[in-house]
């Protein structure tokens, strides 16, 4: 099976040369969803910032065979990888529901008239569709964030990348939003803290340390290594010593 | 300061409107840089933060609070075409939504404080920003982007007939003062931090800005300084340069008919029939100067 | 706070919310100049005019004297001019002042509590405003909520460490405030990067395109040519018999 995603000895550096991705090696294959965990810090959204061009460092990103350095597949990366930032107000910026859902249409040369069937669809599809008419900052921060998958939807991308999805969510929202996630047929990649998500939503984990991949495996083979060390931490801070 | 509707004769709110169209329209172009729309959120954005930074009251005195009006630090972060652009967003939400400043005084609260506020602001920075007395250019340009655009309100009113004796015109040319050194002092302070936190927030001063800037804001300046002087001590002085300039006439003529039907019977005082005119042969100088600065600009295929 | 009542009354449902706002946006613009030009006649036709408003905020449903409240935040300011008037043995003019500023304050509060801003703002594109200008706009009312909420929460951490917001001649408060837009300005630009982002993420090429508009229709000429009608017959008639 080819991969989806292929990401071959990544490399990038900030501005100020400390180093960011320090070679990572990453698949993604149609139908999985991947965790990706990591301290704050660690690289995990510089990574997935690679993933549809928006970053461009050394090695090599390709998308459904494209590679993603090369200017002119931007459009086309950008359609099949559908990005879920963290802040959903950066991500809402339209006056309205239904024209920040029709953003992605429109920029990929749709009509008008077919960039509102598929926004309408969109919103269908994740639950929000009589919020149409509202401004985005009447929304909860749950209906923000179905609001900004809607967006993304729209595209019909092949590949949905979300950024700490569940953060700002309260326990329902969280639950909510699992439930829409398991729904949708896209292979995922969950940058994530919130280990039960994973649990349930994902096949196979990383774990970022320092702009390297520390470690791979099941989820639950993943969150076992990185909770030892808390655990471990916890015994000492306890200690009579 | 926001002038409300009702206020302005109409000649003067329709002089302005009519004036500043197309410098907006020119400076929205100027912003724009070709087709590219992707610093508009930028853009919209800074005048959130100058809008949320208004709204912080720093006490002047005499019952009345000064704020950040964030002209000179907005042309210093963004460059002066898009601060003009921001600010004239800040005016037309403000009018329309808070009812601060009128539609119809639109025109004129945009020059003010859009327009001949900001270029006064930042010509310090432009002349004076890249050596030893950046400090002091910085809270120049905060001082006279707020003193210019106060003069130039007080001046429409004037020119208006809305009655204000000279007591209360050096009143509120003190407090309009102290508002302008607070925001010399309150920009400078930003900026300052700015810096701290990342250098390259405060632009560096270009020079290729043109000279239809630099010509515009020391327009502004000279308006500014001009009528402080005159509304201090020496209306004969200003008097006497409008005639030599020969606008004075051509001021009185311009001004006296229509404007005789309104109700000016304040200008009965011979003081403020010179002020009137003096202000309002200032005020072509300053619109001839954006005329052919907006026309040879033009031509240069800027 | 102002700006989030208006923009809870501007998605109400009244026949009048429903007309496009260029024929609003017309109707406003007629009314503020012939009550601007209004001089001999400006008290019959204040009056008058003011309780053609008054029907108007009644008609589309809005609460009257909160209307009617909020569009004097202009008279604290006017009232000043007008006692300065009324000193210099000007009572025309202090009642001119008066009168002009509030009503035209009113209509203009009508125009915005029956059209959302971005209909308002997409309104005066298709009537020549630079649309550069206008989506600034757009995106500053946009993150206007966004940014004062920030704003605010900084001014209470600030309050709670320093007891008062009053900085003047004060350095070290002077310097934390700066200090405060300071961060304040650099979490806007934050946010401008990350909306930059999420525009690049969904295919942005560098240009906005929008949906289609709404268009002009029979209602809303026969609103313009109604509002023309009362507007400049009431002045008429007003100068006709005064």
């Amino acid at each position: 099976m080819q991969p989806l995603i292929e990401v071959r000895d990544l490399r990038f550096r900030y501005d100020d040369g400390t180093t960011a991705l320090d070679g990572i090696d990453f698949d993604l294959f149609p139908g999985e969803t991947v965790a990706v965990f990591g301290a704050n810090g660690s690289g995990k959204t510089t990574f997935v910032l690679h993933l549809n061009g928006l970053l461009t460092g050394e090695g090599s990103v390709t998308v459904c065979g494209m590679p993603v350095n090369k200017g002119e597949n931007l459009t086309r990366v950008r359609q099949k990888v559908g990005l879920v930032f963290q802040d959903s107000d950066n991500q809402l910026f339209m006056p309205s529901v239904l024209e920040d859902v029709a953003f992605g249409p429109l920029n990929l040369g749709l009509e008008r008239d077919d960039a509102e069937a598929r926004a309408r669809a969109a919103l269908d599809e994740v639950g929000m569709a009589h919020a149409w008419g509202k401004a985005p900052y009447h929304l909860s921060a749950g209906e923000k964030k179905r609001v900004a998958i809607a967006g993304i939807l729209a595209m019909q991308p092949e590949i949905l990348i979300l950024d700490e999805p569940t953060t700002f969510l309260d326990p329902p929202g969280q639950n909510a939003l699992i439930e829409l996630l398991d729904r949708l047929p896209q292979a995922k990649i969950l940058v994530t803290h919130d280990v039960d998500c994973a649990r349930v939503l994902a096949s196979r984990a990383v774990f970022f340390e320092k702009g390297r991949i520390a470690a791979e495996g099941s989820v639950e083979e993943v969150v076992a290594r990185f909770q030892w060390d808390r655990t471990a931490l916890k015994r000492s801070a306890g200690s009579p010593f | 300061m926001h002038i409300p509707d009702g206020f302005l004769a109409t000649p003067v709110w329709a002089t302005l409107d009519v004036a500043a169209a197309p410098a907006v329209g020119y400076l929205a172009r100027r912003a724009q840089q070709g087709l590219e729309q992707s610093k508009v959120p930028l853009l919209g954005v800074m005048g959130a933060f100058v809008f949320a930074a208004q709204m912080i009251n720093f006490p002047v005195g005499m019952g009345t609070s000064g704020h950040l009006v964030g002209a000179a630090l907005l042309a210093y972060t963004l460059g002066p075409a898009a601060a003009g652009v921001v600010l004239t967003a800040i005016l037309a939400v403000q009018a329309l939504v808070f009812q601060d400043g009128g539609v119809l005084a639109l025109g004129a609260n945009v020059i003010n404080m859009a327009i001949a506020g900001m270029l006064a602001g930042y010509l310090p920075m432009y002349l004076w920003g890249a050596g030893r007395r950046r400090r002091s250019a910085i809270f120049l340009g905060g001082f006279l982007s707020v003193l210019t655009a106060a003069v130039l309100a007080l001046s429409e009113l004037l020119l208006s007939g809305v009655a204000m004796p000279a007591a209360m015109l050096r009143i509120s040319l003190g407090l309009f003062a102290i508002s302008a050194v607070l925001e010399g002092a309150i920009t400078l302070a930003i900026v300052e931090a700015l810096e701290s936190i990342n250098p390259d927030f405060v632009r560096q001063p270009q020079r290729s800005a043109g000279w239809v800037m630099t010509g515009a804001g020391v327009a502004a300046i000279f308006l500014a300084v001009v009528g402080v002087a005159f509304a201090s001590t020496n209306p004969d002085g200003i008097w006497k340069l409008a005639d030599v300039t020969g606008i004075a006439p051509h001021a009185k003529s311009l001004f006296a008919a229509p404007l005789a039907d309104y109700q000016m019977g304040l200008l009965q005082s011979v003081w403020l029939r010179k002020a009137g005119a003096g202000l309002a042969g200032l005020g072509l100088i300053y619109g001839a100067c954006v005329l052919c600065g907006r026309l040879l600009a033009r031509q240069r295929g800027a | 706070m102002h700006h989030v009542v208006l923009d809870r009354w501007s998605r109400g449902a009244s026949a009048l919310h429903r007309r496009d706002a260029r024929a609003k946006t017309l109707a406003v613009l007629v009314f503020l100049i012939a009550l601007a030009t209004a001089q001999r006649s400006f008290v019959a036709l204040s009056a008058c005019y003011f309780v053609i408003l008054a029907a108007v905020v009644v008609a589309a449903g809005l609460p009257l004297g909160s209307a009617l409240k909020r569009a004097s935040v202009v008279l604290p300011f006017t009232a000043v001019f007008a006692a300065i008037s009324l000193a210099a043995g000007e009572p025309m003019r202090a009642a001119s002042l008066i009168a002009k500023s509030y009503l035209s304050a009113l209509a203009v509060l009508i125009l915005v509590s029956t059209t959302p801003l971005p209909e308002l703002l997409r309104g005066l594109e298709r009537m020549g405003v630079p649309r550069y200008l206008l989506m600034v706009t757009q995106f500053l009312y946009r993150y206007l909520f966004v940014i004062s909420e920030e704003a605010q929460h900084m001014r209470a951490a600030a309050q709670a460490k320093s007891g008062s917001i009053r900085v003047l001649f004060n350095r070290s408060k002077f310097g934390a405030a700066a200090g405060a837009l300071g961060v304040l300005f650099a979490r806007s630009y934050g946010h401008a990067e990350g909306i930059h982002q999420a525009m690049l993420a969904r295919g942005f090429q560098g240009t906005f395109r929008t949906l289609a508009a709404r268009a002009f229709n029979k209602a809303d000429a026969a609103f313009v040519m109604a509002a023309l009608i009362v507007l400049v017959g009431a002045r008429a008639a007003v100068e006709a018999w005064i």
